[in-house]
């Protein structure tokens, strides 16, 4: 039979970086095929070199064994390969059936009705009618996959699908692609996260720095093993938190509401949580459900009026209407989930980037920078915390992901906070890098520190917490202890299940 | 044929240095033609433009002159561009700078103290950081945008200005024109260079300038404006706070305006007129921008733009240009440099999309 999509040699050049060389790759109809690699390995260069959104510098792309000229994204519709986006492409504005009416043509009537129909048959119902900013994200990403289903694909890619759901949605998403494939329709699904791929595809293909380096059945090899062929050497082993002596309330917030202006933002309802010395805190839940409203309210981003500014407490002193600044001198950091642009300016060198929050680490003599002191303050946390770059005069912008992540990690930690916010604390970062930030942060804990981590990935947050909080629509649950607490327990109540 | 715009990692520092070659070149061409079009002698004019404003003592004085005041304002605004806060009012500012400075040797034209000149510079100075500070409570107090509320405050300085020249103010013996009294003698800035109008504002406009590269390089607060310009949600996370930053860079911006207000009608005019500015609020942002702004780089821009004055004076008499051929010359050297710039932070490919 001759395969739905066969790549031959496929390389692609950015710069001096080969981001794919030499790539083969064979999916054939019927099938869940695994695009399996580390954060850089490459994953999102071959898939736009197959949507279309890149061409090739070398190889062949064969489609049903004719070669395929792919130069743009409506090319790949043509031939029947559909495209889910990590981060959806709908219009918030607009209604489910508006928003396919703008690239799936027939009358609105007729789409709805299909939407109904494909919507019954693959577990994938969504309301026609409804705006789309009233959805939840796991019913846009259905809006998305029915949005390429009406273009009756041969091959659906899905980039990193699970990322942004709970695990109950999960499961719902895996019996719609298992029915598409019995449909026929093949699946390239790109992960890093090895359970899933053990639990759904029949065929994993693991990238490395732009090569495959393996192409084998998940099923056979445990996740550790794949691990091992992805990251090129035996996984770190996992931290396990040990029990440790509590300190003081170190952050408090005690009925916190805050609410939002921006109409398509959160409002926060009767937030009300404690950290105290020497244990972690997490925030789990889905992103967009009022966590970066909750960690700018914290660093001191939003400040509220006096009158409320007991509602957040640093070190048992009221802090609410102070700004981010003040907020760091009573032994506050932060490490926010975004890098570029509100962690580091992308355009400075990292030693002008560590002046940013570390200026009070005599760095600044009488409103002079101390270059040589901001110098050596730099190449400490760049020696420290392993960031892999020329030097403090590299540019912040320059660096991977992955590095400028441990060099903010680094800098928020030389400050030696007795309160640490960290919000998204491997977003985008590899595994290797992902588990030093983690053990490093359950060091902290171990010395003394209060760490509140927000973060949407549960099985980071069970490793390294003590206790765990769930952020849904605005509101807090209850403290759940990691001890006893189950990720179906966590999952209910990220989907706003529990009572 | 599609065309596409990548970013350059890094812009190489022979095109940084070449960009404003490049663009002089350019400028010359299309001006050739255009001259020539015209039916003017475009070697002469050319000539005029480009080479009299260096023949001669008398030609590189009157460019020092010229020059003082463009550094001097273009100084002050690079910190607020910098900050991303735009202030286009640098004309009203210069001109309110003017009136204050002008109160003391109005009211006290038989004055005799020394201290008038000092005086005069500090309410100059003053004036024009008032003038900016307005638009800065604005902005910080309602959010109304400065770069509106600036350049409506030049309109009413503007009006300020005439009130005072053609009523309370007017020189009372000055056959109806609309001017001041002439200053006395204290209320003059001491010549720099005998035997010409150069004074020594255009000192004081490298010492700004050489203040303006300390704050921009080694003070925390010039690396607080940075941030903000740069970054504003990075400058949010840190703490440094935005009313401060749009505070500070229109300040700067209304003080460095105020006191080339000031340094003009204590200089080359020596009584208040209504054409204390010829455009300088204006044309300072060109030299800001032309200098990258980067102090340093002001300093040689405003030098040259200074020459660009002078030559287009020079080219509407000996080559008979009109004033409109001038203004496009000048808009030209803008439009090719910003030009240049884009080549040299982007790369440019070609790509011919094939059938599918």
């Amino acid at each position: 039979m001759t395969p739905l999509l066969q790549l031959s040699g496929v390389s692609k050049r950015y710069g001096g970086v080969h981001a794919n060389s030499g790539i083969d790759l064979t999916v054939d109809a019927g099938s869940i095929h695994a695009i399996l690699g580390e954060n850089g390995a490459g994953k999102s260069t071959l898939m736009k070199l197959i949507y279309g959104v890149e061409v090739p510098d070398e190889g062949q792309i064969l489609w049903k064994g004719q070669p395929a000229h792919l130069s743009s994204p409506s090319d790949a519709r043509r031939l029947g390969i559909g495209m889910v986006f990590q981060h959806f492409s709908l219009f918030e504005t607009l209604t489910v059936v508006q928003n396919m009416a703008l690239i799936v043509p027939g009358s609105k009537a007729d789409l709805s009705a299909r939407i109904r129909e494909l919507g019954e048959a693959f577990g994938l119902s969504v309301d026609p009618r409804a705006m789309v900013h009233s959805l939840s994200v796991g019913e846009r990403q259905r809006v998305e996959i029915l949005r390429c289903l009406l273009l009756n694909p041969s091959l659906l890619i899905l980039d990193e699908p699970t990322s942004v759901l709970p695990p109950q949605s999960v499961a719902l998403l895996f019996d719609t692609l298992r029915a598409l494939k019995d449909k026929g329709i093949a699946i390239l699904f790109i992960s890093h996260k090895l359970e899933e791929i053990r639990d759904l595809c029949d065929t994993a293909t693991i990238l490395r720095q732009g090569k495959v380096t393996a192409q084998l059945d998940p099923r056979e090899g445990s996740a550790r093993d794949l691990a091992t062929l992805m990251i090129g050497r035996p996984m770190p082993p996992a931290v396990h938190p040990t029990p440790h002596g509590l300190g003081d309330q170190r952050l408090e917030l005690t009925g916190l509401d805050y609410a939002n202006d921006d109409p398509f933002g959160v409002s926060l309802k009767d937030i009300s949580l404690y950290v105290r010395g020497g244990e972690i805190l997490g925030i789990a839940g889905i992103s967009g459900n009022g966590q970066q409203e909750l960690a700018a309210l914290i660093s001191g981003e939003i400040t509220l009026p006096a009158s409320r500014r007991d509602v957040v407490r640093l070190m048992g002193q009221p802090v609410g209407d102070l700004g981010a600044a003040k907020r760091r001198t009573r032994r506050f950091a932060f490490v926010p989930e975004d890098r570029l642009g509100r962690g580091a300016v992308p355009d400075m060198s990292l030693a002008d980037n560590a002046l940013l929050t570390s200026h009070s680490r005599g760095l600044v003599q009488k409103g002079f920078i101390r270059r040589q002191a901001e110098r050596a303050f730099t190449a400490d946390v760049i020696a420290r915390f392993d960031v892999r770059t020329p030097g403090p005069q590299a540019e912040a912008g320059a660096l991977s992901g992955g590095n400028l992540q441990k060099f903010i990690m680094g800098r928020e930690m030389m400050l030696e906070p007795e309160v640490l916010l960290v919000a998204q604390p491997t977003w985008g970062v590899d595994i290797g890098a992902a588990s030093d930030i983690r053990q490093r942060l359950v060091a902290m804990r171990n010395e003394g520190a209060a760490i509140l981590v927000i973060s949407e990935e549960i099985d980071e947050l069970f490793e390294i917490c003590d206790r765990l909080q769930v952020l849904h629509k605005g509101r807090l649950s209850p403290s759940l202890d990691v001890a006893t607490t189950t990720v179906d327990e966590v999952g209910t109540w990220m989907i706003g299940a529990a009572t | 044929m599609k065309l596409v715009f990548e970013r350059r990692e890094a812009a190489s520092r022979s095109a940084t240095l070449a960009t404003p070659l490049i663009a002089l070149g350019l400028t010359i061409l299309t001006s050739l033609i255009l001259f020539a079009a015209l039916g003017k002698p475009a070697g002469q004019a050319l000539y005029s433009l480009l080479l009299e404003p260096f023949d001669g003592w008398y030609n590189i004085s009157e460019l020092l002159l010229k020059m003082g005041p463009l550094m001097l304002i273009a100084q002050g605004l690079a910190i607020g561009f910098r900050a991303n806060v735009f202030n286009i009012g640098a004309e009203g500012q210069l001109i309110i700078g003017a009136i204050c400075a002008s109160a003391l040797p109005v009211y006290f034209p038989e004055g005799t103290s020394p201290l008038m000149l000092p005086a005069m510079i500090v309410m100059g100075a003053v004036g024009g950081a008032v003038w900016a500070g307005l638009a800065a409570g604005l902005r910080t107090r309602f959010n109304a945008n400065e770069i509106l509320v600036t350049l409506m405050l030049t309109l009413i300085a503007t009006q300020v200005l005439n009130y005072l020249l053609l009523g309370p103010w007017k020189d009372p013996h000055g056959f109806n024109f609309p001017q001041s009294v002439m200053f006395p003698d204290v209320a003059l800035l001491p010549i720099l260079l005998p035997g010409t109008r150069v004074n020594i504002s255009v000192l004081a406009a490298l010492i700004v300038s050489g203040l303006a590269y300390v704050l921009m390089r080694h003070r925390f607060s010039g690396y607080q404006l940075l941030v903000g310009g740069l970054a504003p949600r990075a400058a949010r996370y840190a703490g440094f706070s935005e009313d401060r930053a749009v505070l500070m860079s229109l300040l700067f911006g209304g003080l460095a305006a105020g006191f080339a207000g000031a340094c003009e009608v204590a200089g080359p005019l020596g009584q208040l007129q209504r054409s204390v500015s010829t455009g300088y609020g204006y044309s300072a942002i060109i030299v800001a921008y032309l200098g990258g702004l980067n102090p340093l780089g002001i300093v040689i821009s405003a030098f040259l733009m200074a020459a660009l004055f002078i030559g287009g004076d020079n080219a509407m008499v000996s080559a008979d240009l009109p004033v409109a051929a001038v203004f496009v010359f000048q808009g030209l050297l803008l439009v090719f440099y910003l030009g240049s710039l884009t080549f040299i932070r982007h790369r440019v490919t070609f790509s011919w999309q094939g059938p599918a």
